[in-house]
């Protein structure tokens, strides 16, 4: 997948001898955050569950809303809404989390809504436009076309909470 | 065959701890003619085990030192700090080989040799030992090292069956029942390296047959006359079975045999069984050890219950049962592994301990779920559930408790290891010093435990290399010239005390001073207390040593010291006096697993404060509250003022109250005796939690030691009191506009606390 984040955009209407690696099937959880279309790759997605109100996290940034009891594994649940620059989530029975695991980490992303699970070829992705706001380009490794609608992959390595700026 | 030699080096280290608690009483003057004989047996053991894996290295140098330790034992040489000096270096180098051996690579000859010359300088022994003696010693002390070979034995159905299996009534003859599962009882001896592999050991068989024995034309007295030709052979019958005449039924097997055989050389229990192998399946026999060589009964079951009674069959005899045996046979095989067991200890792997204790945590979860909805119902009040439920309770209760004690552990081994540091930095620096151990049996968890071996090496370095003063330092201040390091291990209020303290020249705190400036650490017109001059050597980089020393100037200060403790749950702190020396204490946490806990509620939020640091509750409306300045409050107990600090505020979650109303205080107490009063919304009681890391998913949060898992399944955040109180200045309330940024500076951004 990281090939196909420098790889040229021409490759794909060209069908070169290149562009193979593009054309491996991967599957995408899309969902929304903040009326906007986002994905992340299903490998990462543990489980969805309804939003549940959180423990407060003392000291911790305010993209973290709390932590939340997943079968006895204590883990943290980050706005994504908030993270992506979008505004806070003011979170209703609706709202859910998507159970992520990302380096060795469990983290929850509150999103809006998930839609759906599709199926496309690396190759289809596109290099994030540059009109995004720095904020929101950051976590973004690039876009999708799907039925006419724009998703937005999300760079999930980049959303986990760093621990920098802690004493140890 | 790795099996074996696993065995062996797991062995090993058991029997160099042995080793080292004799040297260590020798060292004191302790020449107590047992301590040098299990010393002598430990060296003897270790040599017989290595001769049988061909690990000449091992044998040669265990010979050498085993040597000596005969002429110590017989009185030939004297055991004087010569010796026992000489002993030590040995032992540490004994136990180097065992490591090489174990890793697989190859020790330094040329300190061998050296140590081995001395060796030989000093005992009276031929440098070679005489070969018939050595190989006499060899076979016997290789026999004691086969702890398989014994084990097989066991397992070949040593222990004795009296199951009349035979019996049509199963009500006559109750199923045999060993004792309380002597397998599982602690107390049984460990015969382990120093008994005999005996092949020729007196066995006793008993033997009754069943109906279908004599249908299918054999005879027992073929079976014996067989078992005769493998040595002496002493029959016994018991008739106690026998109905009386009239009752007789000619069809039915009543008699049972108990057989001592005295077996010739070289029948194995193997060949004993052999004989049997025709009737396999329609007799029940056991062939055991006679009871003179069982060395000592297990504790807990009565004498007569011995052997004969321990009672199993050959764990291949209720293949096909006799009909009417299937109830005593059955039952007598269900407890043919536990008998058959003669170890005290068994090796478990940790990740099934582990196991165990997550599940045993989940299940006081679950029981306080259950309490806690209980009592939502209104059902507590009904007298049968509530004493159920108690039971419940008491019974998960003992069972964390019996669960979290597998894991702890003496930490024996450990300061084993840290004096063998000790000595050898004592040596590189040209330090003559003496390392004291106290409260070796203090029990820890084992993570704990083997986290604690890289800061303890540090401490003890940093205490020889810094601590002690050289020794014509020392002659000068009037002390003994020989430096005294004490390490100790004490059980205080729920957690574990280690303490590192030697009698040097203390902190040279203007030194300290000096370099701190120097690195920009604190600025010249700082105003530190004497304590707070200690506690720089705990920021990182930090180091006085203008040389770098082999010893303990490595790239690591006492802060990694902390950082390590901090990651278990512990606290580090440093008392210096001048001219008298200097003390590390950590205080660690008993598990890392459950702590008890003061439930409380704070800005709608729920948390837990640990019951170990807390002292006393008080309620606000009935305290002595005084304000003290323009922005502070002070409790008054009777025994001074403390500062109050809102624990809602501290965390961020609000704002300094300005009024403090129908609120409670908990009193809390750090390691150094420091109070702080933390103001509460309300208490809801006091629990156990089990503690749920936060640093696996998250990473640490200031103030938080840690999260867990209520009753009715939210989180609550445990409250790391140490923290709170070190990074609370007592008066913080002018900041009070900017709550985030209140509370907890690092040690690294706030050197003067």
């Amino acid at each position: 997948m990281s090939s196909t984040m420098t790889e040229p955009q021409t490759a794909s209407p060209e069908h070169s001898a290149t562009d193979r690696a593009g054309d491996d099937l991967s599957e995408i959880v899309t969902f929304a955050v903040g009326k906007q279309g986002f994905c992340i790759e299903i490998e990462h997605v543990l489980e969805i569950r309804g939003w549940t109100k959180t423990t407060v996290l003392p000291h911790a940034p305010d993209y973290v809303v709390g932590l939340m009891n997943l079968r006895g594994t204590v883990l943290p649940v980050i706005d994504l809404s908030l993270r992506l620059g979008l505004g806070k989530t003011e979170t209703t029975p609706r709202h859910v989390i998507i159970i992520t695991h990302v380096q060795d980490r469990t983290l929850g992303l509150l999103v809006e809504a998930v839609s759906d699970i599709l199926s496309v070829r690396d190759g289809e992705m596109k290099p994030t436009p540059d009109v995004a706001s720095p904020q929101t380009r950051a976590f973004i490794r690039g876009v999708y076309s799907v039925a006419e609608s724009l998703v937005r992959a999300i760079d999930v390595h980049q959303v986990v909470p760093k621990a920098d700026g802690l004493a140890a | 065959m790795s099996d074996l030699r696993d065995s062996f080096f797991q062995e090993c280290d058991d029997l160099m701890e042995v080793l080292n608690d004799g040297l260590t009483a020798l060292d004191e003057g302790d020449c107590d003619p047992e301590t040098i004989n299990a010393m002598f047996r430990s060296v003897h053991s270790i040599k017989g085990g290595a001769g049988a894996f061909g690990l000449d290295a091992l044998v040669g140098f265990s010979h050498a030192m085993e040597n000596l330790l005969d002429d110590v034992r017989s009185g030939a040489v004297t055991p004087n700090a010569q010796v026992t000096s000489l002993l030590f270096v040995a032992s540490d180098h004994l136990s180097d080989l065992i490591d090489h051996d174990r890793e697989g690579t190859t020790a330094d000859m040329s300190r061998a040799e050296a140590i081995l010359n001395d060796l030989r300088n000093l005992s009276t022994a031929p440098a070679p030992a005489a070969p018939g003696e050595l190989s006499a010693e060899e076979q016997e002390a290789a026999a004691a090292f086969q702890p398989l070979v014994l084990d097989l034995g066991l397992d070949l159905g040593p222990d004795i069956g009296a199951d009349p299996g035979a019996d049509p009534d199963p009500a006559l003859t109750p199923a045999p029942t060993p004792g309380p599962h002597p397998g599982l009882d602690a107390d049984l001896p460990d015969l382990g390296p120093f008994r005999d592999d005996g092949a020729a050991r007196p066995m006793v068989i008993t033997f009754s047959a069943s109906e279908d024995l004599y249908r299918t034309g054999n005879d027992p007295a073929l079976l014996f006359r067989a078992l005769k030709a493998l040595g002496d052979l002493t029959v016994t019958a018991d008739d106690s079975q026998l109905p009386p005449l009239a009752e007789l039924d000619a069809a039915t097997s009543y008699l049972t045999w108990r057989l001592q055989l005295d077996p010739a050389e070289g029948v194995t229990p193997d060949t004993v069984e052999g004989v049997f192998e025709f009737v396999d399946g329609i007799c029940t026999y056991d062939i055991s050890d006679a009871p003179p060589v069982i060395c000592e009964p297990p504790a807990a079951a009565s004498p007569d219950a011995q052997p004969p009674a321990a009672a199993q069959p050959a764990p291949d005899t209720p293949a096909a049962p006799p009909p009417a045996a299937d109830g005593p046979a059955s039952s007598g095989a269900s407890s043919s592994r536990s008998s058959a067991s003669s170890r005290s200890t068994i090796r478990v792997e940790l990740h099934k301990v582990d196991r165990l204790i997550n599940l045993v945590g989940e299940l006081v979860i679950g029981e306080a779920m259950l309490r806690q909805s209980m009592s939502e119902q209104g059902l507590t009040s009904h007298g049968e559930v509530d004493v159920a439920m108690g039971q419940l309770r008491q019974l998960s209760g003992f069972l964390q408790e019996s669960v979290m004690t597998i894991r702890a552990q003496p930490v024996r081994g450990l300061f084993h290891r840290i004096s063998r540091i000790a000595r050898e930095a004592g040596r590189e620096a040209g330090k003559s010093l003496k390392l004291v151990t106290v409260g070796e049996a203090t029990e820890l968890d084992k993570t704990v435990t083997e986290r604690l071996t890289e800061p303890l090496t540090h401490m003890v370095r940093n205490a020889v290399d810094h601590g002690l003063e050289r020794p014509e330092n020392r002659i000068e201040a009037g002390k003994p010239e020989r430096g005294t390091i004490t390490l100790s291990a004490a059980h205080r209020s729920g957690r574990v005390l280690i303490t590192l303290s030697d009698d040097g020249g203390g902190i040279d705190r203007a030194r300290v001073r000096r370099v701190a400036e120097e690195k920009g650490l604190i600025s010249p017109d700082d105003d530190l207390s004497d304590s707070d001059i200690d506690n720089l050597l705990f920021l990182p980089g930090f180091s006085t040593n203008a040389e770098v020393s082999k010893l303990s100037g490595r790239g690591v200060g006492m802060d990694v010291v902390r950082s390590e403790i901090n990651a278990l749950g512990g606290r580090v702190s440093l008392q210096s006096q001048p001219g008298e020396g200097t003390t590390v204490t950590i205080s660690l946490p008993l598990t890392l697993a459950v702590l008890e806990g003061m439930i409380v509620t704070v800005a709608g939020e729920t948390m837990v404060v640990p019951t170990s640091a807390l002292r006393e509750t008080f309620r606000t409306d009935e305290a002595a509250i005084h304000d003290f300045g323009a922005d502070a409050r002070v409790l008054a107990v009777h025994d001074g003022y403390v500062p109050i600090v809102d624990l809602g505020a501290a965390l961020g979650f609000r704002e300094e109250p300005d009024t403090i109303t129908r609120q409670s205080l908990l009193l809390i107490e750090n390691e150094t005796g420091e109070r702080t009063a933390l103001i509460v919304d309300a208490i809801q009681g006091q629990h156990e939690v089990v503690i749920k890391g936060l640093e696996q998913n998250y990473h640490q949060v200031p103030g938080i030691a840690a999260a867990t898992i209520l009753g009715d399944g939210n989180i609550a955040l445990i409250v790391d009191t140490d923290q709170l109180m070190s990074s609370q200045p007592p008066v913080t309330r002018a900041v009070a506009d900017k709550p985030a940024e209140v509370p907890f500076r690092s040690a690294q951004a706030c050197p003067a606390q």
